[in-house]
């Protein structure tokens, strides 16, 4: 082959690969992109409903309930102005606790309940998802009252 | 925390020291690059003879800054901020030393260290380059430690004080009081840094003009000893995950991942288009081009890991000054570097020219589709943060969507690997190619259909696609080596550059292997258990004997025991842990796992669920060690590379053209 021709091969490929690239990703992004709700629209019901969403905030105190040696929990998770329950079977992981940071992947089921398929609580400690963090301080809400007592009032959120 | 006296142990000036060394390190750096590069524009030989000297000198200052600080930690000295904040009187010496490089400051301190270090590497190993040469690439590097101790001093002083001390420390993360993790940041800092010699010799090549191929013939060993650093450095960073994040995976497109992968992938392509560049002299310009994109990634894996702007779970904490630092260093690298490339590149005009069906062809293809695989990773790593500025809205692209779009460009690169092998340079005959590979097709073909069947009970496309090729790079990569072993007597053998590629190959064969089949037939499962009881998971079954509690060095922990039985017999006995820091007072998840090269089986304690009952992660991991087994064979490989003679015999025939390269095996 001509250095010409090799050029030609090489752009075409590299052009071929690109549009292959590009096609795929704006195909399957679509499907796999997972938006970050906060919880105040999710009780107000501003959420994807055929679609898995992430939600985040604080475990609310004294909200965990398990029933003994079953792996299903439920727990409420607040972002200090709203509270959504979440259900959840399976292990969690080392650091979730009460009053710490969650985020949570799944969807809301018939009764608002949100239903989780993963749950992510941070492996440092001093460390909150910057996500969970900006819903926290928008709500403008004494953190730390909150996840004792869960949150106080939710707008006007009557869903 | 409680306040008092540092520690009477320690030396009180040494964190002064360890500062004050950090500054002269960067007066003699600057020395490093201004005076090399003015020299070597100049024909100045005693200018550029200063790089040489300063790179000693800019490297030893480096070390006792570094040395300074290890003496901190060891010495428990909590009047020094980092230490206080890192440390803790009952951690282990070894995890003492690892805390060094167990958070941003020290890290950093770690990352000024190699690049030092590989500076005085190619300052000893270069007497065979022109001296003008040498000098250029000594000062690059000089320029990228100016700014990375500038980074140090003036955003991340690990020297810092903390007045009054404290009485003990904060403690380093449990999880990264790991032996695995220990060693895992040097590695991959060897690697990520070890990219900017290749970057260094490519500027230095265009910054003289002089681009034929012996720039590439001397970066290649440089260039494959980062690599295989970098590969080891990431297969560690995912067995780590896999045992010590407790949840068995062992990949997770997590954006840090990404950001070590990147460089890696561009490195691989580097690697390849070096071969051709040094060999035919072609693709000279697009070798440039991805030395620079390979050094470029590391620094903006750099920032993404270290300006907090993305969420994972490696994120170091944020620091906007931080990432505003790094970003504007990374644009003055990137641009600069771009705009001497922009300078250069139209004077380099090859008229060599090569046949369709010719190695050259193939390590083309290799290239294109790196850099797709590349710019995928990248396209879904920055994608989040690209929305989030443009709409506000917060997304994240899951991990389905990485398997997806990578699978794409990888599958027809392994499929394509095994024919490029065994095709020669130029032009190759298509008949005797065939024949060459007719047997290693059918094999594949075969034990593509069989490995799944015969074993595993189940078949897809999918499944005998990635047996197959996995199989197909097996087969391809040991066809030379063997026919090397029955050669008559004097006939010449392969060398050790094709033997490494062959190593590097069959290494890549297994991990396609593993990760095939752990993929398709790997089970992971939750479920409640307690003492006496059993489980079945994939056959095996899971006795849980007891539960007992243990007591660590600076953690307490409960401790299961649990037998796995095939049928009757006993598999193995195995003690997964679910610890409690004393000090963070963090729980912690130890996996206990049977590991054989078969399969894994893998338990892990998720938490009590009351009346004596525990969640538990049971796992059946089918090979899932090829996939490490096969990074190492591939770091193996590019030992074996580099080990080449023609690599050793550069000093003697430093100025006599490159030697003729033996084109029927290399």
């Amino acid at each position: 082959m001509k250095p010409r021709q090799q050029r030609m091969l090489a752009v075409g490929l590299a052009a071929l690969g690109i549009a292959i690239a590009a096609g795929l990703t704006l195909r399957a992004f679509q499907d796999n992109m997972m938006f970050f709700v906060e919880i105040s629209d999710v009780v107000k019901g501003n959420h994807p409903t055929e679609r898995n969403f992430r939600i985040g905030g604080l475990v609310v105190g004294g909200s965990m309930q398990r029933e003994e040696g079953s792996l299903d929990i439920n727990f409420e998770v607040t972002d200090t102005a709203c509270t959504v329950p979440v259900r959840y079977s399976g292990v969690l992981p080392d650091l979730f606790r009460e009053g710490q940071g969650v985020v949570a992947h799944g969807r809301l089921d018939g009764d608002g309940v949100f239903v989780a398929e993963k749950i992510m609580a941070k492996h440092d400690e001093d460390y909150m998802a910057p996500e969970v963090a900006d819903s926290l301080s928008k709500h403008q809400k004494d953190i730390q009252d909150a996840a004792v007592k869960g949150a106080s009032e939710c707008g006007s959120s009557a869903s | 925390m409680q306040r008092s006296k540092a520690h009477p142990s320690a030396v009180p000036v040494l964190p002064e020291v360890g500062q004050f060394a950090l500054i002269l390190a960067l007066s003699l750096a600057v020395c490093q690059t201004v005076l090399p590069l003015v020299g070597a524009h100049r024909g100045d030989t005693a200018m550029m003879g200063v790089a040489r000297t300063a790179a000693l000198g800019h490297f030893l200052f480096v070390a006792v800054a570094f040395g300074c600080l290890t003496y901190a930690f060891l010495s428990d000295d909590f009047s020094v901020l980092y230490v206080a904040n890192h440390s803790q009187l009952s951690l282990p010496t070894l995890y003492k030393v690892s805390a060094v490089w167990g958070a941003h400051e020290g890290s950093l301190l770690m990352w000024i260290l190699i690049l030092a270090g590989w500076t005085l590497a190619v300052s000893r190993f270069s007497s065979g380059l022109p001296d003008a040469f040498a000098a250029r690439v000594i000062g690059v590097l000089g320029f990228l430690s100016i700014g990375f101790l500038l980074f140090a001093l003036l955003t991340s002083n690990p020297f810092d004080r903390l007045i009054p001390a404290a009485a003990d420390g904060g403690d380093l993360n449990p999880l990264l009081q790991d032996p695995g993790l220990a060693i895992h940041p040097p590695l991959l800092y060897i690697g990520y840094v070890g990219f900017s010699v290749a970057f260094a010799f490519a500027i230095a090549a265009m910054i003289s003009g002089d681009l034929d191929q012996k720039w590439a013939k001397w970066t290649r060993p440089w260039t494959t000893v980062a690599w295989l650093f970098l590969t080891l450095g990431i297969a560690l960073g995912s067995w780590w995950a896999y045992y010590e994040l407790g949840w068995g995976g062992w990949w997770f497109w997590d954006a840090v991942e990404n950001a070590s992968f990147m460089p890696w992938l561009i490195g691989t392509a580097l690697i390849h288009s070096l071969a051709v560049t040094e060999k035919r002299g072609l693709f000279k310009s697009w070798t440039l081009l991805l030395a620079i994109s390979a050094f470029s990634l590391s620094l903006l894996g750099t920032f993404l890991v270290r300006s907090g702007i993305i969420v994972s779970v490696h994120a170091f904490a944020t620091d906007p000054t931080r990432g505003f630092f790094i970003l504007t260093f990374l644009a003055i690298v990137v641009i600069g570097a771009l705009v001497l490339f922009a300078w250069r590149a139209p004077s380099l005009d090859s008229d060599v020219g090569f046949g369709l069906l010719s190695r050259e062809t193939f390590l083309l293809l290799n290239n294109v589709l790196l850099v797709v695989a590349t710019a995928l990773v990248l396209i879904g790593t920055l994608s989040p943060l690209v929305i989030e500025m443009a709409t506000g809205g917060k997304i994240s692209i899951g991990p389905p969507w990485f398997n997806v779009a990578f699978l794409v460009p990888m599958l027809p690169l392994v499929i394509l690997l095994g024919m490029g092998m065994h095709t020669a340079w130029r032009i190759q005959d298509a008949s005797s190619w065939w024949r060459v590979l007719r047997i290693p097709a059918l094999v594949a073909i075969v034990a593509g259909i069989l490995i799944p069947l015969a074993i595993y009970g189940r078949i897809s496309v999918l499944l005998v696609v990635g047996s197959a090729a996995a199989v197909w790079i097996v087969v391809s990569s040991l066809i030379q080596p063997l026919r090397s072993l029955r050669r008559e007597k004097g006939a010449a053998g392969i060398t050790r550059s094709a033997l490494g590629m062959c190593v590097a190959h069959l290494g890549m064969g297994l991990f396609v292997l593993g990760v095939t089949i752990v993929s398709a037939f790997g089970v992971e499962s939750d479920q409640a258990l307690q003492p006496g009881e059993s489980i079945e998971v994939a056959g095996y079954e899971f006795h849980m004997v007891g539960l007992s509690n243990v007591q660590g060095p600076n953690f307490s922990a409960i401790e299961a025991e649990i037998e796995i039985r095939d049928g009757a017999d006993i598999v193995a006995t195995i003690r997964p842990q679910k610890r409690q820091y004393l000090v963070q007072r963090s729980p912690m998840t130890e996996a206990g796992i049977r590991a054989g090269l078969d399969k894994d089986l893998f338990v892990a304690l998720g938490d009590q669920l009351g009346n004596n009952t525990w969640s538990v992660r049971v796992q059946y991991k089918p090979l899932i060690r090829l996939i490490w087994l096969g990074a190492l064979i591939m770091a193996l490989g590019g030992l074996i590379a580099i080990s080449d003679r023609r690599y050793r015999s550069d000093k003697r025939k430093a100025t006599a053209p490159a030697p003729k390269a033996a084109e029927a095996t290399a």
